[in-house]
């Protein structure tokens, strides 16, 4: 585990040995999924119709499929010891390294809705450009995901619209929705040494080449849902590095609740 | 013994849609033999599909019941399933079993077609279903509602 969390070198830190970047790059990229995947789960036997409980249900089942796979490799390049169960059963929220974007509380169904676009836009890119990757299991994995995400940004999207040029009080709530969240998005594209290192050895992609298909996207579905694009500067960063929000601990609390109170308790 | 193990192998059957085998479904990729042991790749139809774990047990035992002891299971992602991979077979059984098929994958989305009355007058419910691999349809003549395999 202590390994883990050297491997996260805190933002504006020169020099990361390659091998290091590579397995954090993979362990953050898991992170991302698994803890949006529990978010989701979150709504499940509370969504707002039967139907909608199950998109929810079926778009976190896909996430945390990737997430095993994304964590079951980044195991794999730590050493035959470590397993995807130590990496998300057994780690402390200081040695997560998921966006801030992504642990950030579900809100109402709009909240929750403004997070899964700007996720599933991001992911688009992210995978389509990973696909290309050096590391062929990480091209693997992104190829598939890339299928998902498609769906995926087809269902959010359409809600966003659905939502924002709807009734009063739910355009209200999903420009509220979109408000909140913005301030985690900029954090999707800041490269740092991590990013740097695998994106110049192809086994990464540096995030900030990922912006502009992204501001297209979300501009598009802004325009179509008639809402404004929020024009707040302020955007909170720290989740690659451990630093995360308040929220990701009591999320961590439950995920890991079992394990911790049963250590190496199995089915 | 290649052809022995594959043959062992026909009769597994995808848990979620008992009328179709792993080979049928595209998930049986490959057997081969590696110093007189059998290997098994298999691929799974969505990242999260919750049966990979028990086909690989089940995998396993058809072998060991045909008297391949200690086969080895693995799995990739590359190349990522597609519906594209299903047999004829496969499609005609999953229509009398009450699925409407998958379109190809590359084109855009023809009708989808009633399983019950053959209808192509149907309307989406919910693009999710019971299962990853599933959207929620209605038939508009007969008004039975149906899952449909969605391409991929």
């Amino acid at each position: 585990m202590t390994d883990v969390v050297a491997a996260s070198a805190p933002q504006g830190m020169p020099a990361v040995d390659v091998g290091d970047a590579h397995r954090t790059y993979v362990l953050r990229l898991g992170d991302d999924n698994l803890i949006l995947a529990q978010r989701l789960g979150e709504w499940i036997s509370n969504g707002p119709e039967l139907e909608e409980d199950i998109a929810l249900a079926n778009t976190a089942i896909d996430l945390l499929g990737q997430a095993r796979a994304l964590l079951t490799h980044a195991a794999g390049l730590a050493g035959p010891e470590q397993t995807e169960d130590d990496l998300a059963m057994l780690r402390t929220e200081r040695e997560y390294t998921n966006l801030l974007l992504v642990e950030q509380p579900n809100g109402d169904f709009a909240h929750t809705m403004a997070r899964q676009l700007f996720v599933d836009a991001f992911h688009l890119s992210l995978w389509a450009a990973l696909q290309e990757s050096a590391d062929a299991t990480l091209a693997g994995i992104a190829g598939k995901a890339l299928k998902e995400a498609r769906y995926h940004f087809r269902h959010s999207s359409t809600w966003v619209t659905r939502l924002g040029d709807g009734t009063a009080e739910s355009a209200a709530r999903m420009q509220a929705g979109v408000d909140a969240m913005w301030r985690f998005t900029a954090e999707m594209f800041t490269a740092d040494p991590v990013d740097e290192a695998v994106a110049a050895a192809g086994v990464g992609v540096d995030p900030s080449t990922l912006w502009s298909a992204w501001d297209d996207r979300i501009d598009a579905v802004l325009a179509d849902a008639l809402l404004a694009r929020p024009s707040d500067p302020y955007q909170r960063m720290g989740g690659r590095s451990g630093f995360h929000t308040e929220h990701l601990g009591h999320l961590l609390g439950e995920m890991q609740w079992l394990q911790r109170t049963y250590p190496g308790l199995e089915w | 013994m290649r052809e022995r193990a594959f043959q062992a192998l026909s009769r597994v059957v995808d848990p979620e849609i008992p009328v179709l085998t792993i080979a049928d479904m595209g998930i049986l990729r490959d057997v081969t033999v590696e110093d007189g042991r059998v290997v098994v790749t298999i691929t799974p139809t969505y990242s999260g599909c919750p049966a990979m774990d028990m086909i690989r047990d089940e995998v396993i035992l058809a072998l060991d019941r045909a008297g391949f002891a200690g086969a080895e299971v693995r799995t990739v992602f590359s190349p990522a399933w597609t519906t594209d991979w299903m047999t004829e077979g496969a499609r005609r059984r999953l229509m009398e079993f009450g699925i409407s098929p998958p379109h190809p994958a590359t084109q855009p989305r023809g009708p989808v077609v009633c399983p019950q009355c053959r209808s192509q007058s149907t309307t989406t419910v919910s693009e999710f279903g019971s299962t990853a691999c599933k959207a929620l349809m209605v038939c508009d003549r007969c008004g039975e509602p149906f899952d449909y395999f969605k391409e991929i």
